[in-house]
Parts: C-alpha cells; structure tokens; sequence
C-alpha cells in the first residue's frame, strides 16, 4: 500500500476506534430533521394573503431530508474535521507526521477521504430516516444529486481543512466552528424556510456555503431547475478555501 | 569501522572528507531571543555525533534547522550534499528522527504506525523486526496512549529508523527510560552505526554521550564553546585530577609529589589535586612513609566535568 492510502485508512481506522465524533456530527441533523419533521408535517405551505410559496413550493419534510443532507456535511466540515487537525496539531502528531516528511497535500487528501466517509454516512442516514418515518422519495435525480452531494462535501472539506489549518488548539477549533455550525444551521435553509427570512438574515445566508451547499443538494433531489448559481458559489468556496487552507497551513 | 569511529578520532573532520551534515554560520532568532548565533558543524558519514548544552542553549533549533524544519536567518546547512528546505522530497527517505514534544495518535497502534511510516520509504526495515529490536514485540498492538514513557520513547525512535535512514537525528532519546532500557537503546545505537548510519545525538545524559559518540559539539547560549573527541574534551577542559584516601596522619610532604598542586584536607578525608600519572605517585610516596590507605582512589575527572565548565555552572 502506497504511503496516502496507508495514512488514509489510518485515520479511517482511527475514527472508527474513536467515534463521538461522528456520532455527534450524524446524530445532531437526524434529531433536528425529526423533530422538524413532526412540527411541521409535509403539507405545502402558501401563505393564504400574500400567495406566498414557502419551503421552495414542496412540502417541509421533503424539504428538509435534502438540506439535512448539505447540513451533515456541513458538520463534518465546520466540526469534526478542524477539531481533528487542531488536535493533532496540538498534540504534536502533526509535528511528527511532518518530520517524516509526509507532504501537506498527501495529509490534506486523507482528512479530505475521512469526511467524504463521515459525510457519505450522514447522507444515507438522513435519507434513511426520512424514507423510513415519513415515506419521503428517493431522489429525483440520483446521479445529480450525488455529485451535487460530492462538490458540496468538498466544499465543506475544503472549509474544514481552512479552519483546521488556522485554530492552533482542538478548543479554538470547537469555539471557532460550533457557532459558526450553528449560525450557518439556522439561516442558511436548514432551519426557517429561505422565504421566511428578514433582509439582513437573507444577506447574511448569502455570504455562507451552506446557504449554496443546500440548494445544491436540493435542486436534483427534489427535481427543480438546476440552480448554476448555487452550483458556481459552492465551487468558488471550494477552490478559495482549499488554495487559502494549503497557503495558511501550519505544522506546529 | 571508519576511522572517525575510533576513540582517538580527530576532533575535526579532515577538509576534504564528503559530509553527512554541514552547517556553516547558522543564525536563527525568535524576535529578540537569539537561539542559533552563529554555528557551525560537520558531521562525517558513519559518525555518531553529540550536541550537547544547557536546556535553552540552542541544540533543538540546530536540529530543527538541519531538518529543514525551521528556516534559519542566516548560514548554510547541507544534508548528505542537500539543502533541507529545497530538496525536502528527496530528503524524506535518507533522514530518520526523533523529536521532542511529538505524539501519535492516542489510538494508533505500535503496529499500525510502524507499518505507516514504513510505507514512506522505498526499501523500509522490517516493522516487526524493529519492534522485536526495541522490545515492544509484545505490544504490537497497544494504541500509543496505552503505552508507558519509555514504551512510546522506543516507538518514536524505532519510527525514526523504519525507513533505513542513512543520517538519523535523536534528540533526547532516552529520556523516560529505566537503566536498562538505556543500556540496551546504547547497544541498538551501536549497532545501527555498525551498518553504517550516522546519528546525530542531542543528550543531556554525560554518559550517553562519553559512551556513544565519537565526536561532540558543546553548545552554550547558541555558540559551540568547545568541540571535539570525549577524551579530548575531558583532557582540555574537564580540569585536574584528584586522588582520596583516609588519613589520620599530616600528609603534606605530598606536596613533593611531582604533579602535585595542591593538598586538601576535611576531617580525616584528604584530597589531593593535580596532573599527569597522580594515583600512582601518591601511592608510592604515602607507602614509602609506612601509609597504606585502603581507601586511596582517583577521581578522574568526566564529561560531567566539562559540562559544567563549558556551559557554566547552574545559576552562572
């Protein structure tokens, strides 16, 4: 086995043997999705006045099976994966990986193999769930909806590594990317519907990935039009903060 | 064995002998703080060499330095004829270490993170050979934070010699280990020389480093303050001899003694200081005036001595 794929299977094995992680990063969207899901049913909402179509015209819950998905992923990459680096970094095995010589892409390119794992994990459980509870459908268009599933959850690798490369402590990374996990959550679309924000909540979810990760997600999921926008964000917050988190890198 | 390996080895390596490690004027400050002012170093193919000083005196950031893992100010430093921070790539196979404050992960098993960095090299040791060599056969698959202080300091150094390095770095190696386990990490180091590797050692332990290395480099606020062989060392710096004995009678026509300077007394122990064959001397002279110490020994002056000397005594 070459050197990146024995380090990668290493820390797949490692997160195996240590799974709180993952635990709180798959448990935290599939109990919200539940609890969202009972409150508010699956019957489309219109607003009776105004016309008013919320939860992007279908109902909540197949609404928010495909956001939790972009919301999973969304916790692997603002939570587990920079705690992950910042700890190792903290605790030296950085230091040691580097000593040997192990390039940073080759470290990068495994943390990046753990969260598509993480994120893959986090997909079907959702999906599962919703399936199973509430009798959601599978995607509209499968093959879309996994690549789109793949591009948001290297953009939020790429997130990850970016934070993980600047907190210089486990605790920095979990006091940088908890709130960061949970603001993202509540106006990026997996919390209120998207229509129901104020202006500046709107103007707010615009400047976030997950905002884009969620529509991404959604679009070939749920069979609407292909959003190019949402599509074109979530790659320039891929390639911004992979190249930002490969410069910013530190070892020690 | 090279002729560097002997114990009379030169204190300087000739000019035109091809280097392990080569560092020339190395500087390197933190902010104000100056850790490196200066140094310089040679190190031949097969040797093993020691840096030693006082914690704070710069060894670690030389070491860091020759690894390419810090970039210093100033100076050259050059690796088996490569620059560290240029040809890290190609580096990566020949150089092995073992620094400080490193760590694995706390679930990483002994086994598993061997068979890792093996993987780094083109032509690895054998994982489980090494564990057998550096006795943790037994905890193959102990994760690294099951393991003792000396458990995962052997991993560590068996890690830094898993890819066959040709120059392997230890910095503070044995510390964390019992008696014997140092006795037997001296035993492992010899070996590895044997087959030809040259170690650089950083070590505050004197013995260590009179036992092991052929050459040492004493550090003191970032400047070598004095190098060469332990004995050469020890003959220049380490100060005089001394011979005790129990004695009840006044002794001073030591005094006589050719090599004698001085004679000292506290309570019934006396101390005689000076140079050349002293013991023997004594000897003769207390026995010609019917004294027969049984206690009468030397006290050759060690490596412990020259420490002190070179890098100043604590508080100085």
């Amino acid at each position: 086995m070459g050197a990146a794929r024995r380090l990668a299977w290493v820390e797949v094995k490692l997160l195996w043997r240590e799974p709180l992680t993952v635990v709180f990063t798959l448990l935290f969207p599939l109990i919200t999705l539940l609890v969202l899901a009972e409150v508010f049913g699956n019957a489309r909402e219109v607003d009776p006045v105004t016309g008013e179509v919320f939860y992007r015209g279908v109902g909540p819950v197949d609404y928010y099976v495909p956001a939790y998905v972009a919301l999973a992923v969304a916790a692997v990459g603002l939570i587990s994966l920079p705690v992950h680096l910042a700890a190792y970094r903290e605790r030296g095995v950085l230091r040691r990986l580097r000593a040997s010589g192990v390039p940073a892409a080759m470290l990068m390119a495994a943390e990046v193999a753990v969260a598509l794992l993480v994120a893959l994990a986090g997909a079907v459980v959702i999906a599962l769930a919703g399936a199973v509870v509430y009798g959601t459908g599978a995607p509209a268009r499968p093959l879309a909806a996994l690549a789109g599933f793949l591009l948001v959850t290297l953009t939020f690798a790429a997130v990850g590594l970016l934070l993980g490369a600047v907190l210089p402590t486990a605790r920095a990374a979990q006091a940088a990317g908890l709130p960061l996990f949970l603001v993202m959550m509540m106006v990026c679309g997996a919390g209120p519907p998207p229509e129901a924000l104020t202006g500046p909540l709107a103007a707010l979810a615009r400047g976030l990935p997950l905002t884009y990760a969620v529509r991404v997600v959604q679009d070939p999921w749920l069979g609407l039009p292909t959003g190019w926008g949402a599509l074109a964000a979530s790659a320039a917050f891929l390639v911004g903060c992979a190249a930002l988190g490969l410069r910013l890198f530190r070892w020690e | 064995m090279g002729t560097a390996t002997r114990p009379d080895a030169p204190s300087a390596p000739a000019a035109t002998a091809p280097r392990a490690v080569e560092v020339r004027g190395l500087r390197k400050a933190y902010g104000e703080r100056v850790a490196l002012a200066g140094v310089s170093l040679d190190v031949l193919p097969g040797e093993i060499v020691g840096i030693i000083g006082r914690n704070g005196s710069g060894k670690t950031t030389l070491v860091e330095c020759i690894l390419g893992l810090r970039r210093a100010d100033d100076g050259r430093v050059r690796v088996l004829g490569l620059d560290p921070q240029a040809d890290r790539g190609r580096l990566r196979a020949l150089v092995g270490c073992q620094l400080q404050e490193s760590a694995l992960p706390d679930r990483l098993r002994a086994g598993e993170a061997l068979e890792l960095f093996a993987s780094l090299a083109a032509e690895p040791a054998d994982p489980r050979a090494l564990l057998a060599e550096w006795g943790l056969t037994g905890h193959r698959r102990t994760p690294f934070a099951a393991l003792s202080g000396g458990q995962r300091q052997r991993l560590l150094v068996a890690l830094a010699l898993v890819t066959r390095p040709r120059v392997v770095f230890l910095d503070e190696m044995t510390t964390g280990l019992d008696p014997s386990a140092r006795r037997t990490a001296w035993g492992l180091i010899d070996d590895i020389r044997r087959r030809g590797t040259t170690v650089v050692l950083v070590t505050h332990f004197m013995d260590e480093a009179e036992r092991l290395c052929d050459r040492l480099v004493v550090l003191r606020e970032g400047r070598v303050v004095g190098r060469g062989s332990p004995g050469e060392l020890i003959a220049r710096h380490a100060g005089q001899t001394r011979v005790t004995f129990t004695a009840a009678a006044d002794v001073g026509f030591l005094r006589a003694v050719p090599g004698v300077r001085a004679v000292e007394r506290t309570g019934g122990r006396v101390i005689v200081r000076g140079e050349g064959p002293l013991c023997a001397l004594v000897g003769a002279a207390l026995v010609a005036r019917g004294l027969a110490p049984t206690d009468l020994r030397p006290v050759l002056p060690g490596l412990e001595d020259v420490f002190l000397a070179l890098t100043g005594e604590e508080g100085a």
